[in-house]
């Protein structure tokens, strides 16, 4: 009976999503274009500004971004040694 | 003066070869002198499409290296006399191709051409942006399918911002080639439309070429479609592109298949 149905039934047009997905996308893709990479970017600094303070090890040092559909969160985790030392620079202040 | 065009896509097996072909061919039969050139090094097939794949002795990279003169390289169609190719090398490493010697290469051709129709390997790579590196206007081979459209914006973005022109300022002039475009699946909303595309990518319509088994029978005799079988609808339809190219108005239409009353009625099930 389904099947029946399935045949009879026009198949729903399928281009106006392929329509909306590619809209979306782009707009995204078009914003990101020639800039750099903007998680290298703030990853880069963050550590710099942190590693003034504190002595890190960059490699724990981890930024994410997760892209909703209405916000979009970033979330920067930075693993501290319990004893960690001040750095050179913040000790001599 | 001379115009260099890019045919490109971003994504492969979209046509870029074909339609290099097909409008080089088309351009040459209308008196234009071209040479069409095979940019995928590693991976040439211009020169199969053409029908030259027997006469290919010097290619690009020869010439770039200067281990032969571009007169040694340059193949002559033999059915239009005005028609030529610059193979690609099948064998050498991609990386011998130079900025400088491409240059060169292009330089000495607009001295000696109205056409030069670079064929664009696949991606976003090196022999991609040198294939668009020096050009006037560039074709942007499409499909009506998402990889293929997100693709071609991809290029359009490098169109804008990598070629010699971007960098002087100048705008490069670019035109969407919608293949292998089958449109009683758009009239279903199976496919793409044509308006969604061109929004989508903000260019404006070179040509739209049917899908059609025209295209697969002239590559298998190595005679592009408009030479192989220039009344049938692909091959109008890159005539039509050919002359929009050249300045023309031509109204815009996809030319239909004439079929027989039995592929129709067996073409209908099919579909």
């Amino acid at each position: 009976m389904m099947n029946l149905l399935r045949l009879i039934s026009r198949p729903t047009a399928s281009a106006p999503v392929a329509r909306e997905r590619l809209q979306i996308l782009l707009a995204h893709e078009r914003g990101l274009r020639g800039q750099p990479d903007l998680l290298g970017v703030l990853r880069a600094e963050i550590l710099a500004v942190v590693s003034r303070h504190i002595v890190l090890d960059p490699d724990q040092v981890i930024v994410k971004m997760d892209r909703g559909k209405h916000v979009s969160t970033l979330e920067v985790d930075i693993e501290v040694p319990n004893h960690a030392k001040r750095s050179i620079a913040a000790a001599a202040r | 003066m001379a115009k260099v065009l890019v045919v490109t896509s971003g994504k492969g097996g979209v046509g870029k070869t074909t339609s290099t072909a097909a409008l080089g061919v088309a351009l040459a039969q209308m008196g234009e002198r071209v040479v069409v050139i095979d940019f995928d090094v590693g991976l040439r097939n211009l020169d199969l499409v053409m029908g030259a794949e027997r006469r290919v002795v010097f290619d690009l990279i020869n010439v770039v290296q200067g281990v032969a003169k571009l007169a040694q390289a340059l193949i002559r169609d033999k059915r239009l006399e005005n028609l030529w190719l610059l193979p690609a090398s099948q064998t050498r490493d991609k990386d011998a191709l130079t900025d400088d010697g491409v240059g060169r290469i292009i330089a000495e051709l607009r001295t000696k051409f109205d056409w030069i129709l670079c064929d664009s390997p696949a991606g976003i790579e090196r022999g991609a942006l040198l294939a668009m590196r020096y050009a006037d206007e560039a074709v942007i081979v499409t499909n009506p399918e998402v990889s293929s459209v997100r693709d071609s914006d991809r290029i359009i973005g490098m169109l804008d911002s990598k070629t010699v022109k971007a960098e002087r300022g100048e705008r490069i002039e670019k035109h969407i080639l919608i293949t292998r475009y089958d449109s009683a699946r758009a009239a279903r909303g199976e496919m793409l439309s044509i308006d969604d595309i061109l929004e989508i990518l903000a260019a404006p319509l070179l040509g739209i070429i049917p899908e059609s088994q025209d295209v697969l029978r002239a590559s298998n005799v190595g005679s592009p479609v408009t030479l192989n079988n220039a009344a049938s609808a692909p091959a109008r339809a890159y005539t039509d592109a050919v002359r929009r190219l050249m300045g023309e108005t031509i109204t815009m239409t996809v030319p239909v298949e004439r079929k027989g009353l039995m592929r129709r009625l067996l073409g209908r099930r099919a579909a």
